[in-house]
């Protein structure tokens, strides 16, 4: 069991040194949420009257970075896919070690990378006037909140890694999944826009119930859209909370105990 | 001491379409090297899988090293080493890294890992080339490091996957007196291989297995008489064809083939009876094309054995195109 935490260690410290092998893949996985900010800031920034003190940028942060967090589950995914591939697994499924270590490695390892991020996306931020109002207790509860969505996403993106086994389909699928559950919530646009049907949804999505959560402990009195009087909308941290734990419940003995009986 | 012993394996996939293995039994004695020889899609990796820990058999049994790989996977790992088909490390890290990781993961600790990773890239030639990532690798050394990675705290079982597959001649070779040094080490082995001369090079014992069960089972000498050693092939033209038959049947003692203009038979006593082919040819005022010793293939092993030629198993016909990697 003591071995258990440091077999995941030594399977994150791998993925920080490749990290540090191919800084490609930090340079890329950096840059596309700095891009997104700039665009949805530049681009929708001037034409959104979203009516909140302090511009549209207000809004579109936390939306910003529940998406991305959100993309952790493709990029866990898809890692896990391919060292499956790579024949890595089965090495790592070969030594005498804790059955739980490469996943809980793994999960560890995107979630590090995920601060590192969430820093980045943050300082950004500020450069193009976000400012959050809040306090700094609020402010750090916030940023807990998303790192642990994308640890609970994680979890999900290692059960779909060992299920899809190939790392492109992964990609594939993980942003098909992801990118319409992203768009279907208040992140970027208000919900009472949309249809009836897809409203109701973007109440019950999780994104929304983060993105809420974060605008409510950002300071924001507007939350953009819940309109519909749900449950959900009316309690973004409650339901948030609910969320993350009733993913992590399900998903992390469900994604080792498929770990254990996967073989490449 | 039998140190690995597969019984009466059954592995099945897609809900018992394809048999992978069908009742397969071997065994490996202590200290020996066990070579398992049969063509793609024979039931090789299956059955290392299987032996360990990767795969669950259907039904049938296994130890290695004495203890049940399916009720105590956990510390038959603990003895055995894994060297698969496909080179299984981390190919963005350095060989170093790969190393130390490992070392690691085998809680060796961090000094003890460092030592050992140096002193097994000092031993397989990779010092050089050790802070490089793997993706600089030839695939001979990517195949040492793959070794090395195995052998991190002295396996008392080593299984080895087609080492060799995909190595130029020179890799090959290298290969094999690495694998050769780790024998005399002591160690128990068993080794899968598509070439019927690598077997004879490295194993004490060779399992011949087709379609999923073993089919013969012997020493490399006793399988090579079986299946006549070396071969006579003279190629020449056609009209030259019947008098050349009647040569090398002379020569030979046994009936010559014949394919196409390829006139072949066993011989025993190799290049002698090259030569008196050759001056029997050339007596007849026969002028071959094409002449030489070949030794016995694979192929060869299996039209002794089971009267037709090694057929890999096809994949095409089992596995629907849109669900197939690559
Ligand atoms: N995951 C799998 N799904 C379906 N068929 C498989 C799978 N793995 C192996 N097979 C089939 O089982 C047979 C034995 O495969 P394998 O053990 O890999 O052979 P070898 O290593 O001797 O080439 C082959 O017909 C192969 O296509
Ligand atoms: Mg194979």
């Amino acid at each position: 069991m003591n071995h258990a935490i440091s077999d995941a260690l030594v399977i994150t410290k791998r993925q920080l040194l490749q990290l540090s092998r191919v800084p490609e893949v930090l340079i890329f996985s950096t840059i596309q949420p700095v891009m997104f900010v700039l665009l949805f800031r530049y681009v929708f920034g001037g034409s959104i009257d979203s009516g909140q003190p302090g511009g549209y940028v207000q809004l579109l942060m936390p939306g910003i970075f529940v998406q991305t967090v959100a993309f952790t589950l493709v990029a866990t995914a898809a890692g896990l896919a391919e060292d499956m591939k790579k024949g890595l697994i089965d090495r790592f499924r070969s030594l005498p070690i804790s059955r739980g270590a490469v996943v809980i490695g793994r999960t560890l390892g995107d979630a590090l990378l995920n601060i590192l991020v969430l820093a980045i996306m943050a300082i950004t931020g500020y450069v193009v006037g976000w400012r959050p109002t809040s306090g700094m207790f609020q402010i750090t509860l916030a940023f807990l909140f998303l790192f642990m969505f994308g640890y609970a996403l994680s979890w999900i993106g290692i059960f779909v890694g060992l299920s899809i086994k190939d790392a492109r389909t992964v990609q594939n699928v993980g942003f098909i999944v992801t990118f319409p559950l992203t768009f279907l919530s208040n992140a970027f646009a208000p919900t009472t826009g949309m249809p009836r049907v897809l409203q109701y949804f973007a109440e019950w999505n999780p994104v929304s119930s983060m993105v809420a959560a974060c605008r409510q402990l950002f300071g924001l009195e507007n939350e953009f859209g819940a309109t519909a009087n749900s449950w959900p909308s009316q309690n973004p941290l409650a339901t948030s909370l609910i969320y993350m734990l009733l993913l992590m419940i399900i998903f992390i003995p469900l994604s080792i105990r498929k770990y254990k009986n996967t073989s490449a | 001491m039998k140190t690995v012993e597969a019984k009466h394996l059954v592995k099945t996939y897609r809900n018992g379409e394809v048999k992978a293995l069908n009742d397969l039994s071997l065994d490996v004695e202590e200290g020996t090297v066990l070579g398992v020889l049969g063509p793609n899609g024979a039931g090789k990796t299956t059955t290392v899988r299987i032996l360990a820990t990767l795969l669950k058999p259907d039904s049938g049994s296994a130890t290695v090293a004495g203890i049940d790989v399916i009720k105590h996977p956990e510390k038959v790992r603990e003895v055995i080493g894994l060297s698969g088909q496909y080179a299984a490390v981390d190919e963005t890290l350095t060989g170093w890294d790969n190393l130390v990781m490992f070392g690691r993961l085998y809680h060796l600790g961090r000094q003890k890992s460092v030592d050992r990773a140096n002193e097994l890239l000092e031993r397989f030639d990779l010092t050089e080339a050790a802070k490089r990532p793997i993706t600089t690798y030839s695939g001979g050394m990517r195949r040492r490091l793959d070794l090395a990675a195995s052998l991190i705290v002295r396996p008392k079982v080593l299984f080895l996957d087609e080492p060799t597959t995909g190595l130029d001649p020179r890799g090959r070779q290298d290969m094999w007196s690495v694998i050769q040094e780790l024998v005399t080490g002591g160690v128990t082995v068993l080794l899968t291989t598509q070439y019927l001369e690598e077997a004879d090079q490295l194993a004490d014992d060779i399992a011949v297995i087709d379609r999923g069960t073993v089919i013969a089972r012997g020493t490399s000498d006793a399988l090579k008489t079986q299946v006549g050693g070396e071969k006579l092939e003279i190629t020449v033209e056609n009209i030259d064809i019947a008098k050349t038959q009647e040569i090398v049947t002379r020569v030979s003692g046994h009936s010559a083939y014949v394919n196409t203009r390829t006139v072949s038979a066993p011989v025993v006593n190799g290049s002698r009876d090259l030569m008196e082919a050759l001056r029997a040819l050339d007596e007849a005022k026969i002028h071959p094309l094409d002449i030489g010793l070949r030794r016995p293939s694979l192929d060869d092993v299996f039209l002794s054995l089971t009267g037709h030629v090694a057929e890999e198993v096809n994949e095409e016909a089992v596995i629907p195109k849109k669900g197939r990697k690559k």
